[in-house]
C-alpha cells in the first residue's frame, strides 16, 4: 500500500471547542456557532466569509451539509457532512486537511459537531439500514463488546482479573483526574478508586466509571497550507501525519482472533508513523490523546500504538507511566472518560488538547516542552473498525 | 394410512415456573422461554426427529398458538430444517385434533407431523397452573418403521367444554363437570369401536389426553393400559398434548407391543399402533422423562412479563428497528436455516455468508456451510446490562463452530454463572424480539448439556 501523507503541507492556525456536557440549554446550531465563533475570534480580522470549504463530522446530529450552512448562514460555500463512526470528527478533519494540500482552498475549516443528550436514551444510538435483524450489534451494546477485551487480555497474558482491574480502575481514575483540571470537560471532579471499582457493572465487568459518558459539544480547526501558517498565528499546529484504517471485519468472523489488539488501529498507527518519521512513539512524540472509550480500550491502545509492549500495558498504566506526570502523558485533558464522547465532536477535541499543549496554552495540565502529539480515534468494535492517527506537531518541516 | 412411524422427537422448553407461585401444592409447571413460541419449537422438536432420517418433503404444523395469522408458520420451519424447496408444508391451526390432522395426513403422504403450543393462562387460572408448554414431532415414512398404524377412528360432537376467542390470550371454560360428562361417553366409545376394528380386547399402552382435567384424571376408570396407562407428562399442551404423550410411552415401550393414543377434543380421534423391532434402536436422544426432570427456575413476575402479562420496565435504550422482507427474504439460508458460506480457495469460513472471502480476497468462491446441527465452543462472552432485550440482560457469547467459522450469538436460556471460555454449545432457532408485528426470527447458542 502507498500512502504519502502530506507531512509539511498543511497546519491548523486556529481552534475552537465548546465546554462538553449535558447541554440542555444549547440545540446542535447553538454548539456549531460556539465552537467555530471562538475559532473565529482568535483571529482578528478573520471571519467567516474567508472560510473557502467546510467539512462537517456528525453521526447522527443532522445530515448533509446543510446542518452547518444553514447554522452559520454560509453563503455559497462547500460544505461536505462526512460519517465514520467514532472516528467521524477526525474524518472531517483530514478530508479537510488533503482540499488543503491538494491546493483546492486556501482556508478550510473542519468542525465537528453531536448532540447525544436530545433522545433520552443512554447510550449511542443506531441509524442502521433496513437489515435481516440477525447482525450481533443490533442486540450487543458498545459496552458489552469492548468489555470481551478485558476477559481476553487476561487470559493471553496470564494477568489475574484483580490485576486487570486495578489496571482498568487506573485508566479512569487518571483520565478523572486530567479532567478535574480541564474547564471544557463534562466531568470536573476527581473520582476516587474505590468509586471507580465499586461501581455496579453495565457490560462484563464494566462499571459505570469504565465508560465515556454521554455529552454533547462540538470543535472545529481552521486549516490553511503550512506556508501560509504565520500570516495567521506566530504559533501554528503542523499536521505531520493523517491516516485511516476501515478493517474487513474478518476478526469477526476469524477463530484466531483473540480480542486483545485492534488490527486496524496497528495499521494505521505505522502508517502514521512512517509518514511522521517516528520510530520511538513514546520517546518522540510529547503526548498522545487516544479513544478511551472504555477503560480496556486504553490499555489495549497502548500496545497497539507502540508506547507499551505486548502484555505489559496493565504494569505500565499501573506504574503511572501515562499519567500527567508519567513518562508520556496520554488523554491529559481527561479523554472521552471526562468528556464523554459526542462522536463527530471527539477527533476535533483531541486535536483542540494538542494544540494548546503545543502552544504551552494547557494551564495546569501543561505537559512541559511539548512539541509533537498524536491523536488517535477508534469507530466500531473489537473484530472489525476504522481507526485514524494523526501526528501533529509544532515545528514545520515534514518531520 | 400407507406409512410407518419412523422418528420421533419431544422438545420441552428449560424454565420452570415453581408450583408454590402458582398453587400447585407440588411440582413446576414447564414453560416456554420469552424468545420461544410454537413456531420455535416445533424446529427443535422437528430438527431432532428428522435427525438421521433423509429431509421430509411434506410438514403439516399443528398449534393453538400460532405465532402468525394470514402467513404460513410452517415456512419458517421449513427454512429452519433446510427442507427442499418442492417440499410441501402447511399449518393445522386450532386444538389438538388438528395435531391429529397432522398424524393422519403424514401417515397417508408421509412427512413430519410437528405440533407445538404455548398454553398462556391468566395469573391464578387452572390453565397457568395445569397446562404446559411444549412440541413433539412425528416422522412417518416407507419403513422400516418403529410402529405400525393398525387402526384410526374419529367421532365429532359439538358442545361448549374450552373456548377462546382468537384475539385472546387466554381461553374459558364451562363448568368442567359437563364436559367431562361429555367426554367420557365420547372416550369409552370411540375406544370399544377401535378395539373392535383391530380385533383386540386391549391395549399394551394407553394415551389419553383431554383439555378437560376431570377426563384426564379418570384415565384409568376409562381405558386402562395393559401395561400403562399414560397422560399429558407436563400439563396440557395444547395440540402438542397427544404428541408429547406418545413420545413419552415411545420413550419405554417394548419391540411389538401395542399403543392406543386417545385425544377428546371436541369428539374423540384414536390412533392405535403396533412398535416393531427397530423401536429399541431408534428412540429420541433425550427421552421426555429426562427433559421433564431438568429445568431452570424462572419468577412468577419475570414469566407474566414474558406473556405480556405484566409490563415490566424497559431498559432505557430504544427498541430494535423491525427486520425488513426483502433483507430477509435475502438471507433465508442465513437469517433461517444458519448457513454460511466457505471459501473453496482458503478454506476461510464466513458466518454470515460473504461473496469476498474475508481470508484471501477472492470473490464468488464460496461453497455453502450449513452449521445449524453442529456445536461449537465459546471463544469469550459477556453479560449486557444495557442492551435492549424483552427479558434483560443479553447474554452474548462469540462462537467458534465446529470445523470452522466463528459469530458472535446471543445465549439462550443463559445460566451466566456456568458460562466458561471453552463451554461446549448447540444451536437454537429462537425469536430474538418482536417488532413492529414481525417476529424477529434467528439462531442462538445454548449450553449443550
Amino acid at each position: 500500500m502507498t500512502s504519502h501523507g502530506i507531512a509539511g503541507k498543511v497546519a491548523v492556525v486556529a481552534m475552537g471547542c465548546t465546554r462538553f456536557g449535558e447541554r440542555w440549554d444549547s440545540s446542535v446550531d447553538d454548539l456549531l456557532l460556539e465552537a467555530t465563533t471562538e475559532c473565529l475570534e482568535s483571529l482578528p480580522g478573520v471571519t467567516k466569509d474567508d472560510v473557502d470549504a467546510y467539512w462537517l463530522g456528525t453521526l447522527g446530529s443532522g445530515q448533509s451539509g446543510l446542518t452547518l450552512s444553514r447554522a452559520l448562514c454560509t453563503e455559497g460555500k462547500p460544505v461536505t457532512r462526512i460519517e465514520n463512526y467514532c472516528a467521524t470528527g477526525s474524518e472531517a478533519f483530514r478530508n479537510a486537511c488533503y482540499a488543503v494540500a491538494a491546493g483546492a482552498y486556501d482556508v478550510v475549516m473542519a468542525v465537528g459537531v453531536e448532540k447525544l443528550k436530545d433522545s433520552g436514551f443512554s447510550g449511542l444510538l443506531r441509524a442502521d439500514p433496513p437489515g435481516d435483524g440477525t447482525a450481533a450489534e443490533l442486540s450487543l451494546t458498545a459496552p458489552a463488546a469492548f468489555s470481551l477485551l478485558d476477559p481476553a487480555y487476561c487470559a493471553k497474558y496470564g494477568v489475574h482479573p484483580d490485576e486487570m482491574r486495578e489496571a482498568m480502575t487506573h485508566v479512569a481514575w487518571k483520565n478523572h483526574q486530567n479532567g478535574s483540571r480541564n474547564p471544557k470537560a463534562q466531568f470536573r471532579s476527581p473520582v476516587p478508586k474505590e468509586t471507580i471499582a465499586a461501581a455496579p457493572n453495565v457490560a462484563g465487568r464494566l462499571g459505570v466509571f469504565d465508560c465515556s459518558g454521554v455529552s454533547d459539544g462540538a470543535a472545529c480547526a481552521l486549516i490553511v497550507p503550512a506556508e501560509r501558517a504565520r500570516d495567521y498565528t506566530d504559533a501554528p499546529m503542523y499536521v505531520k501525519a493523517l491516516s485511516l484504517v476501515a478493517g474487513s471485519a474478518r476478526g469477526s468472523m476469524d477463530s484466531a482472533y483473540d480480542f486483545t489488539s485492534f488490527p486496524e488501529v496497528v495499521r494505521s498507527a505505522r502508517d502514521a508513523y512512517l509518514q511522521a518519521g517516528i520510530d520511538h512513539p513514546s520517546g518522540q512524540l510529547s503526548l498522545a490523546e487516544v479513544h478511551d472509550c472504555f477503560t480496556p480500550t486504553e490499555i489495549v491502545l497502548m500496545e497497539d500504538l507502540g508506547f507499551s509492549d505486548d502484555g505489559r500495558a496493565w504494569k505500565d498504566v499501573l506504574a503511572g507511566d501515562f499519567d500527567a506526570d508519567g513518562r508520556f502523558p496520554v488523554n491529559p485533558d481527561g479523554g472521552l472518560k471526562s468528556f464523554g464522547h459526542p462522536v463527530g465532536a471527539s477527533g476535533l477535541r483531541m486535536l483542540y488538547e494538542a494544540w494548546l499543549q503545543l502552544r504551552g496554552q494547557a494551564g495546569h495540565r501543561q505537559v512541559p516542552g511539548a512539541h509533537t502529539a498524536l491523536t488517535h480515534n477508534l469507530g466500531g468494535r473489537p473484530g472489525g473498525c476504522v481507526s485514524f492517527v494523526s501526528i501533529v506537531g509544532n515545528k514545520a518541516g515534514t518531520r | 394410512m400407507t406409512h410407518a412411524l419412523t422418528g420421533y422427537a419431544a422438545y420441552l422448553p428449560r424454565y420452570r415456573l415453581a408450583g408454590a407461585d402458582i398453587g400447585l401444592p407440588r411440582g413446576d409447571r414447564v414453560v416456554a422461554s420469552f424468545d420461544e413460541d410454537s413456531t420455535t419449537m416445533a424446529v427443535a422438536a422437528a430438527a431432532a426427529a428428522v435427525d438421521g432420517h433423509g429431509l421430509p418433503r411434506s410438514l403439516y404444523f399443528a398449534t393453538s398458538s400460532p405465532a402468525y395469522a394470514d402467513k404460513t408458520n410452517a415456512a419458517a420451519i421449513h427454512s429452519a430444517l433446510g427442507l427442499a424447496h418442492e417440499a410441501f408444508v402447511t399449518d393445522m391451526c386450532g386444538t389438538g385434533r388438528s395435531a391429529f390432522a397432522a398424524w393422519r395426513a403424514a401417515a397417508t403422504t408421509g412427512g413430519l407431523a410437528v405440533a407445538a403450543d404455548v398454553r398462556v393462562g391468566r395469573p391464578g387460572s387452572p390453565d397457568e397452573k395445569l397446562g404446559g408448554d411444549g412440541a413433539a414431532a412425528l416422522l412417518f415414512g416407507e419403513g422400516p418403521g418403529i410402529a405400525e398404524v393398525l387402526e384410526t377412528t374419529s367421532c365429532t360432537s359439538e358442545f361448549l367444554d374450552r373456548w377462546r376467542s382468537p384475539t385472546s390470550l387466554a381461553g374459558q371454560q364451562w363448568e368442567e363437570r359437563f364436559g367431562a360428562e361429555r367426554y367420557g361417553q365420547l372416550v369409552v366409545a370411540a375406544v370399544q369401536r377401535t378395539l373392535d376394528q383391530a380385533g383386540m380386547t386391549g391395549a399394551d399402552h394407553v394415551v389419553l389426553t383431554c383439555p378437560n382435567s376431570a377426563i384426564v384424571k379418570r384415565a384409568e376408570t376409562l381405558v386402562k393400559g395393559e401395561k400403562s396407562t399414560v397422560t399429558s407428562p407436563i400439563g396440557f399442551a395444547g395440540a402438542a398434548d397427544s404428541s408429547i404423550a406418545l413420545c413419552a410411552v415411545l420413550d419405554a415401550a417394548d419391540a411389538g407391543q401395542t399403543i392406543l393414543v386417545v385425544s377428546a377434543v371436541d369428539g374423540c380421534d384414536t390412533l392405535l399402533l403396533r412398535t416393531t423391532g427397530q423401536l429399541p434402536e431408534a428412540r429420541q436422544p433425550l427421552a421426555v422423562s429426562r427433559q421433564r426432570a431438568g429445568g431452570l427456575p424462572v419468577s412468577h413476575l419475570t414469566y407474566l412479563s414474558w406473556r405480556g402479562l405484566v409490563e415490566v420496565e424497559p431498559p432505557r435504550r430504544p427498541e430494535p428497528d423491525r427486520p425488513a422482507a426483502p433483507p430477509s427474504s435475502r438471507a433465508e439460508n442465513w437469517k433461517f436455516g444458519l448457513t454460511g458460506s466457505r471459501c473453496g480457495q482458503c478454506g476461510f469460513a464466513h458466518l454470515p455468508p460473504a461473496r469476498v472471502c474475508r481470508g484471501c480476497g477472492a470473490t464468488d468462491r464460496m461453497t455453502a456451510v450449513p452449521v445449524a446441527s453442529m456445536g461449537g465452543i465459546v471463544s469469550t462472552h459477556t453479560i449486557d446490562h444495557l442492551a435492549y432485550s424483552p427479558s434483560p440482560p443479553v447474554v452474548q457469547a462469540v462462537i467458534d463452530v465446529d470445523g470452522g467459522g466463528r459469530c458472535t450469538f446471543e445465549i439462550a436460556d443463559a445460566e451466566p454463572e456456568r458460562l466458561a471460555v471453552s463451554s461446549r454449545v448447540k444451536f437454537t432457532f429462537r425469536r430474538l424480539f418482536t417488532a413492529g408485528g414481525i417476529h424477529n426470527y434467528f439462531w442462538k447458542a445454548r449450553l449443550d448439556d
